[in-house]
């Protein structure tokens, strides 16, 4: 028999594996650009205090964790009682960037106050993007998505979509012990 | 396989994005109502049994009046910036509705975005810059066009090798068959022989 005649079957099989490893992998989730360079700078108003203006660079020193939502976002509903509990263990500070949905809407400062007064807080302060800008310079386009930024301020890790307890213990509580070392 | 979290299909809706002309929360609400007159009862059923053609009836109303409904305004100001405009977010993805370009995505974050990219073109920006300022953020997923670098070298020059490789392949194959068939003419004798059987 022709040795040659496997070469197709060969070649077949490659075309298969290759095909199975896409299939598996989530097309939503795209490699951030971001990660390991500095996170954009911004000056946002606090959502409580418009009074009083936040910049990322008042975090210098600081491992913590930006996290995108809006009160419109259902999955960030069902993230935010997670982000209670991992607020409450103190392992990183967590900061929230309240995220305005359309144009046509207006009424986001005001729901998302009552929306943490009703539904707890896990904010250790909340930030108001009222032209969605700042989620834009950030590459965010799933709410709810997750910065982890070291003392130096720069990312070294993004979760986009929900945090579950899986990605909380395994990949961003020991990213953060070890930043904060 | 990697298992589907429930939250997923929440999340393909799309929390900036209507791709489909339902929001997510309308959807959400719909199983929740807990009263039941008698005519949602009846609406319910008409929808259970007619809901199918309603909605390709409405699609094809959508898909037709789109642009009338579209929340952007068309702005009518400066054609040559709407020819950039539309020549640049053709070749963009929108990363909500991942098969749609920018041009012509209507999830909100599109709208956003074509929004700067407006600003930008209007500030003097080049197309480069444009670009740039896009894939700075979102990668190069953005580009329906991938760049030609390192990592992207067997998208574009793959077919190009497999093509090199497959001619030489078959040139060698066809000068080995060649010579395993070569002609080899018969001998006088041979030839007699052959000629007396035929002529038998």
């Amino acid at each position: 028999m022709n040795k040659y005649l496997l070469i197709p079957l060969v070649l077949f099989i490659g075309l298969v594996a290759f095909l199975l490893v896409g299939l598996n992998r989530d097309p939503r989730e795209l490699p951030s650009p971001l990660i390991n360079k500095a996170a954009p700078d911004f000056q946002l108003q606090r959502l409580t205090e418009p009074a009083r203006i936040f910049s990322p660079k008042d975090m210098r020193g600081k491992v913590w964790l930006l996290n995108f939502w809006g009160t419109w976002c259902i999955a960030c509903r069902d993230e935010h009682p997670r982000l209670i509990e991992y607020a409450k263990s103190k392992a990183v500070p967590i900061y929230g960037v309240d995220y305005k949905y359309a144009n046509d809407r207006n009424d986001e400062r005001a729901a998302a106050i009552q929306f943490l007064a009703q539904e707890g807080n896990p904010y250790t302060e909340t930030i108001y993007d009222p032209e969605g800008r700042t989620s834009i310079d950030y590459g965010v386009y799933g709410a709810p998505e997750s910065f982890l930024i070291d003392k130096n301020g720069v990312v070294r890790f993004k979760q986009i979509g929900p945090i579950t307890d899986e990605v909380w213990n395994k990949k961003i509580l020991p990213l953060a012990q070890q930043l904060n070392q | 396989m990697k298992v589907q979290q429930p939250i997923n299909s929440v999340k393909l809706c799309g929390p900036l994005c209507l791709c489909g002309e339902i929001p997510c929360e309308q959807i959400h609400h719909r199983g929740t109502e807990n009263s039941q007159s008698f005519t949602e009862k009846s609406i319910r059923i008409f929808l259970k049994q007619y809901g199918l053609i309603l909605v390709m009836v409405c699609g094809l109303l959508f898909s037709s009046f789109g642009f009338a409904l579209a929340k952007e305004a068309q702005p009518n100001e400066d054609p040559q910036l709407e020819q950039r405009m539309k020549h640049l977010t053709e070749q963009l993805r929108c990363l909500v509705c991942q098969n749609e370009t920018l041009a012509d995505s209507r999830a909100d974050l599109a709208e956003d975005l074509r929004k700067q990219i407006r600003e930008q073109i209007r500030a003097g920006k080049t197309d480069q810059e444009i670009i740039a300022f896009l894939t700075e953020r979102y990668g190069d997923f953005v580009l329906y066009n991938p760049p030609v670098k390192k990592t992207t070298y067997l998208l574009w020059f793959g077919p190009f090798v497999l093509l090199i490789v497959g001619t030489g392949v078959l040139y060698r194959y066809v000068k080995s068959r060649r010579e395993k068939i070569k002609e080899t003419p018969l001998t006088a004798a041979e030839r007699k022989q052959a000629e007396e059987i035929l002529n038998a």
